[in-house]
């Protein structure tokens, strides 16, 4: 578990659950499928160990994607399923919902993929996930010691999520 | 005004046993749409594994840029899932509509076998007029 560095070296303790208005977890990958942070703030349930969770959700992703792209109503011509799409090619989901909870989606043109997971009545958080992604690109993207590709250990980046996420009704 | 595009049933295995299309561009051929069903089928499955709490069912709506996806699960497994405009209300009560008239004119239809893709003529008349009637009442308003 020390690998994933999130919830374990935070010095911010997670955020009691009574409010039950703060996110749940959340997760940030790459365009490979590296999962760059996975912050966990209110997490009752653990199915699967943090490797295979993690796959999962970029797998879910993928296909989701795929499968919008394929979907979509509004586009004659379509490629076939399976086939990647580049960032922003063709149509994609930016959240879905279920009754537990509500997962938004944010791919940024470089393929990073931002990923919040709250509860369901959350409204539309695509605003939201654009100031994450300012946070990142202030904290990350311009730290000099951050090599790309690999886990985010920005304490300042951090402290500065969990203030926001605080934040969001 | 609100549109619906599509409308998909599909068993509790995940395969495609309805499909209706209301005036998409790009109108899937068979072995596409059995495709995508399939993949929402699995989607569906998965969405539940990675839910933070207990009592996880499902998607029960995906938005994207130009739709959303509405889908209704029975008890039994089976999915009802109608691809829509953005924004379009009221979905969720068309779906119950929808399966109750499943449950009507396909279930207790003696030569219908279970699982197998629905030919019930009685079927298709009554939804093309839910259909319809949910988009005059749009209209209306």
């Amino acid at each position: 578990m020390q690998f994933f560095g999130g919830s374990e070296i935070s010095p911010s303790p997670p955020v009691p659950t009574a409010t039950g208005n703060n996110a749940h977890m959340m997760y940030i990958f790459n365009r490979n499928g590296v999962c760059l942070l996975y912050r966990e703030w209110n997490r009752p349930l653990h199915t699967l160990n943090p490797q295979q969770d993690h796959k999962l959700m970029f797998g879910l992703l993928f296909s989701l994607k795929s499968l919008t792209a394929k979907m979509d109503p509004t586009n004659a011509e379509k490629g076939n399923l399976g086939i990647p799409q580049l960032p922003g090619q063709g149509c994609s989901f930016h959240s879905f919902r279920t009754n537990t909870y509500k997962l938004s989606f944010m791919e940024t043109p470089s393929g990073i993929k931002f990923i919040l997971i709250t509860n369901p009545r959350t409204g539309d958080l695509r605003e939201t996930l654009k100031y994450i992604y300012n946070l990142y690109v202030e904290y990350v993207a311009k730290n000099a010691l951050y090599t790309p590709g690999t886990l985010i250990k920005c304490e300042l980046f951090n402290t500065a999520l969990d203030q926001y996420v605080r934040s969001i009704a | 005004m609100s549109a619906i595009y599509s409308l998909y049933i599909i068993n509790k295995s995940g395969g495609l046993i309805f499909y209706k299309d209301y005036g998409s561009k790009g109108r899937m051929d068979t072995n596409d749409s059995l495709r995508v069903a399939s993949l929402w089928h699995s989607m569906h499955a998965i969405s539940q594994q990675l839910s933070p709490t207990t009592g996880c069912t499902g998607i029960e709506l995906l938005e994207a840029d130009t739709f959303d996806l509405h889908c209704f699960q029975s008890l039994t497994g089976t999915k009802f899932f109608v691809v829509c405009e953005p924004g379009t209300q009221n979905m969720e009560a068309l779906l119950k509509v929808v399966y109750e008239l499943y449950t009507d004119y396909v279930l207790k239809n003696p030569f219908y076998e279970m699982e197998m893709p629905i030919r019930c003529e009685l079927f298709d008349i009554n939804l093309t007029q839910a259909i319809q009637k949910d988009r005059v009442v749009l209209l209306g308003r």
